[in-house]
């Protein structure tokens, strides 16, 4: 079972590199807010947090190299989050 | 040195995984607590569209950008403390979780700062102009310091776990090969750090 531990060293190079990402999408969030796209604004909005979010937890929370397990349990509380989501926005789209 | 042999036996039973899956299971828990606020926002940001346009537009695009910058590289320093720890180098590793905690601190007073000037007009929940405004604008400013006044705990408890954690390192119980305490203090660091990359553009950007 020892193995289950991952011992994956993240390079410091790597860990900046992603830094430079989340920054990079930063600025693009801010940009892109200046224009009104309607509904889409707040979608646009959440699709960039959400790959911002993706780049924390895979890299600097180690998910790449975690076990499959736990993984998968993260994106299934990621589909529950999303699905809930899904269904209050269909609601109110509809009204 | 001399306790090394007495906790020998810790170390047979020593769990990393299982302490790493337990503090990622608390994270799912934060998720759906913070997602819950997200999704009562979500509704009534629609039902009030104007009244949030209006209560958007009294914050500070400026501070906000400038916090987020200072919780992603606390972020990165987080995550270099981890790299630093597993390569042994004990003296960066406490160094750069100190970096954390005072990008922590100027965030805090980043937000200590926009507090005081809602404070100063009158703002907060029960103050005059509070009370002048229309529900929608109301719930607007509710839904704003709950959120921020919630994540800004979680700031301020996530500095002092890895205060502790810090002066664990240093005392030699976290180490190169018992480093998972500080891998859980860095999960917690960087879940505050994703909800921060939602709730920033939905309370600074969206108009």
């Amino acid at each position: 079972m020892s193995e289950d531990h991952s011992t994956h060293i993240v390079d410091y190079k790597f860990n900046i590199l992603i830094w430079i990402d989340l920054l990079i999408f930063t600025f693009i969030t801010i940009e892109i807010a200046q224009f009104d796209f309607q509904t889409l604004t707040v979608v646009i909005a959440l699709v960039v947090a959400t790959i911002k979010s993706y780049l924390v937890a895979t890299y600097f929370m180690h998910l790449k190299f975690e076990n499959k397990f736990l993984q998968a349990i993260v994106i299934g509380v990621g589909l529950l989050f999303f699905a809930v989501l899904f269904i209050l926005f269909t609601d109110y789209f509809y009204l | 040195m001399s306790t090394h042999a007495v906790s020998h036996d810790d170390v047979i039973h020593f769990d990393p995984y299982g302490k790493k899956l337990g503090m990622w299971i608390f994270l799912f828990t934060e998720v759906l607590l913070f997602g819950g606020l997200f999704f009562v926002y979500a509704t009534y940001r629609y039902l009030n569209h104007d009244a949030f346009h209006e209560g958007s537009g009294e914050l500070d695009v400026v501070i906000g950008a400038i916090n987020t910058v200072f919780l992603l590289t606390s972020s990165l320093t987080v995550a270099l403390s981890i790299t630093a720890l597993q390569k042994g180098d004990t003296r960066r590793s406490v160094n750069l979780i100190i970096i954390t905690i005072l990008f922590a601190g100027a965030f805090m007073m980043n937000k200590y700062y926009e507090w005081t000037l809602k404070y100063e007009h009158g703002l907060f929940p029960g103050m005059d102009h509070y009370n002048e405004l229309s529900a929608g604008e109301a719930q607007s400013f509710n839904l704003y310091f709950l959120m921020t006044g919630l994540h800004g705990i979680h700031v301020i408890i996530g500095a002092i776990l890895l205060l502790i954690i810090a002066y664990h390192i240093k005392k030699g119980n976290v180490t190169k090969d018992r480093y998972v305490y500080l891998e859980n203090g860095g999960l917690y660091w960087h879940l505050v750090d994703v909800i921060w990359i939602y709730l920033f553009p939905l309370f600074y950007l969206i108009i």
